[in-house]
């Protein structure tokens, strides 16, 4: 059996397809692994085996963050507020998966309505990292990440608001893709901030990301901001970055990073010129106040398409109110998690008569500046490339008490979901915390033009390819 | 003190008569049990999006080019935000600062914006609910709720309460015309809210003004502004001032009652619909809303006056009642050599009248009697050919059997006496018969002739031409 | 920077009802995040467009037809008081409206 879990999601639909693995077997061999869940990262587990799938992803199980509602299966994005709740209809991109022969192998553990970066805002209890069990796997796809780096899914999906699929991909040692805002459907991902959302593969390597992406991706009637990717998507297979140019901006980089997150981000640096890439430090000058105009943007949305929540057509609903506003305060108040209170919060101060235009307004003008930084940038090089994360995975309940500390750990991600751009993180190497212990992941980022998500995964193919990260769990690391 | 004028201003909702939701294809409905018409879209669902209706855009641009307005190249939906059980999202999609179309006008009064939203669903409050200290509770029915509305408003140019609803009226009559609403206020398809305020006659500025909501019908709205407009002439009489508040019209009592005190005012925190994109409409949709417009009430009044010679009463009755003028023309045209203000007395006079006489709810255009019909009629009368009185009969006979007027004429035994040997003979014996009458208009009371002319109509059936009866009458007593 | 009084407002315009330690807790916590956040204050913005967009598409509308409705017992299944096929809410009170 455990040969099975050592394939690739491309390397198991290949032989799926050539009638050498039943789809049944394959996909039972993960719900035995997903069984073993020790991380916290599954919040549901499919109860049945698969039989009579066809399809470029036939019997493939997939991890889906339970932010994704799926017909008739619990699905409460990590709240408290949805616990029980099990929606009457399927999102678009569970349903575009279902489509490909892929089936739901679970429902994965997240930080409460995406919001987080340590997967510890959870109402169902904190997810653990797979490579020592007293650190955060990051967030807020921390479940789906735990789960594929753990062993514990083939493959997953999540969700990318302002880095909350490539900054858990990078604590926990895989591959996060977050693409081009409009590529894939939001319908029925449950909204957190709805023009910064964006829905993503995490995987072990980056042709699986790819295998992914081509099934999700589409125009949707039942999403207006959805495009999908002219021409699809492609197996890479490109094998030197020969006339390729990575800007690397200088913005970003001398902010505070860990010494040994720096190491791993030069040497990454090294690896790309020895494949034929030039590097430029160029600017970016705005990047850098993403996280002050993020922190208006994604909690004004959020305070909004969180207003639903409010104890009468579905979810949970506070006992003993008496008349109307009580009954919408005390459900709220007991529904929802401290951060997601704190964001509730923020985003409605900053959208509130007298504020709007000190904040929001101004938030969205940084926001322009940002792309346009971007786009200067894309009219010389093909890339941005940055660390996915300033440090390694941190411990439990290390920044629980300084929200603004937690919130820089998207210090690097959160500019490109501001500009709507495709990134992607892989394992670049191991480094040690700089307060010393284990070695953990650590992930590089790349960022591409918008819907040039095939330049990028050749691109991000043709260096994994050279730096052959194959470290696993376990080995060394405390857990 | 110096005089008070009043200034109006109306903002009225239109329901759209297109089949499905703004935003999602739930079947739109009147009546029908609570909640069949609902899905996760229109009820707020965890995760779904929503997907505008073409045919409400199109609606809405038909009556922004109605109202003569200026359509804005590009218009953008904003979030409303707001806790009631009747808006499942807690925000309803509306437009805000670039609305559909503004500066048009209907008749004299200006029209400052007309802009797209959704309706909210119908809250049905009941008694106890048996809560521990709840006063009661509301039923939500969501088969309203996202219903397309059109929501126009005027500029504050009307003066008086019957100018208010004089105008609303015509406005009904334009929409309807268009056929893109049932404009039914009883029904809640037309709603009408009023600005109301006064100020020192002569003056520019605007005084504080109130609301005034759940008029609904024209008569309501006429006495709620009247009601209101009386209350604040009377505060200001005393000294006192006007409160900015919004009212509730009870027609049972006509009063109004304070819906919300002014420190409760709602601070809606509108930012941009990050769900939906903007609405650009094209040359083409333009193009098309403006060849699908009818003749529109206003100018059809003044093509009837100014073309027809209709005097002002009839021309505004037929104009403001679509197939009523539809009707109008047919047998205008029909009716040659007869001035079209001819046919139209007896459209809005003996036609109309014969139709209520015959108790039938059908105007003239489900009726009996053909356009064609009653211009044959017309002439016939016009050309003394039978007598106006004969005229009435067929009419009669036209409203309960239809047919030709010839036939009947002539089944009757209508024609008028040509003969004038005959009908002399007839008015001798008539002046014979009244001796009493005949003497007194020899002495000069011409009214008395009356009497003798009722005489030779019995005796004639009506067939003999009244001018003419005089006349013989006159010629025999040598006056 | 963001006083008791702030708090309290903010919350009953998110129906959030907070106790006496989440007032003091947020109050500091939120002046915290919008200090850092005040820094795009200094930046010179004049005359730039704000974004409230990335994607670049317009008039994206579906057609007038009809699709069937949900079934009443579904939509009202998940309903924490459903009655008489409708959802149940408490009433708004005339001293707290
Ligand atoms: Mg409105
Ligand atoms: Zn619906």
């Amino acid at each position: 059996m455990s040969g099975l879990l050592e394939l690739t999601v491309a390397e198991a639909a290949g032989r799926i397809a050539a009638g050498e693995i039943a789809a049944g077997e394959y996909f039972d061999a993960w719900r035995a692994a997903a069984a073993g869940d020790e991380l916290n990262a599954y919040l549901w587990r499919a109860e049945d085996g698969v039989e009579g799938t066809g399809g470029p992803l036939a019997g493939i199980p997939v991890a889906v963050k339970d932010i994704f509602c799926t017909e008739g299966v619990p699905t409460t994005a990590g709240s408290r507020i949805l616990a029980g709740y099990a929606p009457p209809y399927t999102s678009t991109a569970v349903r575009r998966l279902g489509e490909a022969g892929a089936r739901v192998l679970g429902k994965t553990n997240m930080d409460e309505f995406a919001m987080g970066s340590s997967s510890e805002n959870s109402a169902f209890g904190p997810v653990l990292n797979p490579w020592d069990r007293g650190r955060v796997p990051g967030g807020s796809s921390g479940g789906s990440a735990a789960a594929v780096g753990g062993g514990l899914a083939p493959c997953a999906i999540g969700t990318d608001t302002g880095g909350s699929i490539r900054q858990p991909a990078s604590l926990c040692g895989i591959v996060g893709l977050k693409p081009t805002y409009g590529a894939i459907s939001r319908y029925g991902m449950i909204a957190f901030a709805s023009s910064l959302d964006q829905c993503g593969a995490l995987t072990r390597d980056v042709t699986d990301a790819a295998l992914l992406l081509a099934a999700l991706q589409g125009r949707d009637p039942c999403d207006s901001t959805s495009v999908g990717i002219e021409g699809g998507v492609e197996a890479p297979s490109r094998e030197d970055l020969k006339g390729l140019r990575f800007a690397v901006p200088g913005e970003l980089a001398r902010d505070a990073i860990d010494s040994g997150v720096r190491a791993v981000f030069e040497a990454t640096l090294e690896t790309i010129e020895r494949l034929g890439g030039a590097i430029t430090e160029a600017p970016l000058p705005h990047a850098e106040h993403g996280i002050s105009a993020y922190y208006v943007i994604a909690p004004a949305e959020a305070s909004s398409n969180l207003a639903r929540y409010d104890g009468v057509r579905y979810g949970m609903r506070a006992e003993g109110a008496g008349d109307l506003t009580e009954m919408y305060e005390k459900t709220r108040a007991e529904g929802f998690g401290a951060e997601v209170k704190r964001r509730i919060m923020l985003g409605t101060y900053v959208l509130s008569s007298g504020y709007y235009d000190a904040y929001y307004g101004r938030a969205q003008r940084v926001r322009t500046k940002i792309a346009s930084d971007f786009a200067a940038a894309f009219a010389e090089f093909d890339f941005v490339v940055t660390p996915t994360s300033p440090s390694v995975a941190f411990g439990l309940g290390e920044k629980t008490d300084d929200p603004l500390a937690m919130y820089m750990s998207d210090f690097f991600t959160v500019p490109m979901s501001l500009a709507g751009l495709p990134a992607i993180s892989i394992p670049a190497g191991l480094a040690e915390p700089d307060g010393g212990g284990p070695r953990l992941p650590v992930g590089f980022q790349i960022v591409a033009p918008a819907f040039a998500e095939q330049r990028l995964l050749e691109a991000a193919f043709a260096l994994e390819r050279e730096i052959g990260f194959d470290a696993k769990p376990g080995e060394g690391a405390g857990g | 003190m110096a005089e008070l004028e009043a200034v109006i201003g109306l903002e009225i909702h239109v329901q759209l008569s297109t089949r499905t939701k703004m935003f999602c294809g739930c079947e739109l409905s009147f009546g029908d049990q609570p909640n069949v018409h609902t899905c996760p879209v229109c009820l707020a669902h965890p995760g779904v999006l929503p997907a505008p209706n073409e045919e409400a855009i199109r609606y809405a641009l038909q009556i922004a080019v109605a109202l003569e307005c200026e359509v804005a190249p590009r218009s953008i939906f904003h979030r409303k935000n707001y806790f009631y059980p009747d808006n499942p999202k807690a925000y309803q999609i509306s437009q805000y600062d670039i609305p559909l179309a503004t500066g048009g006008r209907l008749d004299d009064i200006r029209i400052h914006r007309v802009h797209l939203e959704e309706d909210a669903a119908k809250m049905i409050h009941v008694g106890e609910s048996g809560r521990i200290h709840g006063s009661g509770a509301s039923l939500v029915d969501f088969n309203r709720g996202g219903t397309p509305l059109v929501e126009i408003v005027t500029e504050p140019d009307l003066r008086s309460a019957a100018e208010a609803s004089e105008w609303a009226r015509l406005l009904r009559t334009t929409v309807r015309q268009l056929g893109v609403s049932d404009v039914n206020m009883e029904e809640g398809s037309l709603r009408c809210d009023a600005n109301v305020s006064v100020r020192p006659a002569g003056s520019e500025e605007l005084g504080v003004k109130t609301e005034l909501k759940n008029m609904n019908s024209f008569r309501f709205l006429e006495r709620g502004i009247e009601a209101e407009l009386a209350r604040q002439q009377e505060l200001i009489g005393a000294g006192a001032a006007v409160v900015q508040e919004t009212l509730h019209f009870d027609p049972r009592g006509v009063t109004l009652t304070s819906l919300r005190s002014k420190e409760e005012a709602h601070d809606y925190r509108y930012f941009p619909e990050p769900d939906l994109v903007p609405l650009a409409p094209t040359e083409q949709m333009l193009h098309e809303a403006r060849g699908s417009l009818p003749e529109l009430p206003a100018a059809r009044i003044e093509r009837y006056r100014e073309e027809m010679g209709l005097p002002p009463e009839a021309a505004a009755q037929l104009a403001a009642d679509p197939e009523a003028a539809v009707y109008f023309e047919r047998a205008a045209g029909a009716a040659a050599g007869v001035e079209p203000r001819v046919v139209a007395n007896w459209v809005t006079g003996e036609l109309a009248a014969a139709l209520r006489q015959e108790g039938g709810e059908a105007g003239a255009t489900g009726s009996k009697v053909e356009p064609e019909a009653l211009a044959a009629l017309v002439v016939m009368v016009q050309e003394k050919r039978i007598s106006h009185g004969s005229g009435k009969t067929v009419l009669a006979a036209l409203v309960a059997e239809g047919g030709e007027p010839g036939a009947i004429v002539e089944r009757e035994g209508l024609a008028q006496i040509s003969d004038s040997g005959e009908l002399e003979a007839i008015v001798a014996t008539a002046v014979d018969a009244n001796p009493e009458a005949a003497a007194q208009i020899r002495a000069g009371n011409g009214r008395a002739i009356g009497a003798i002319v009722g005489a030779v109509m019995r005796e004639t059936k009506g067939r003999a031409d009244g001018a003419e009866v005089n006349r013989l009458i006159r010629d025999r007593l040598g006056v | 920077m963001i006083d008791r009084e702030q708090v309290l407002h903010v919350a009953r315009l998110a129906r959030l009802r907070l106790d006496e330690a989440e007032v003091e807790k947020m109050a500091g916590e939120l002046s915290g995040i919008l200090e850092h956040v005040d820094r795009i204050g200094e930046l010179d913005l004049d005359g730039v467009e704000p974004t409230s967009h990335v994607v670049e598409l317009e008039n994206v509308l579906r057609p007038d037809r009809p699709r069937p409705s949900w079934p009443r017992d579904v939509v009202l299944e998940p309903a924490p008081d459903p009655a008489d096929g409708a959802f149940r809410a408490p009433s708004p009170q005339a001293d707290s409206q």
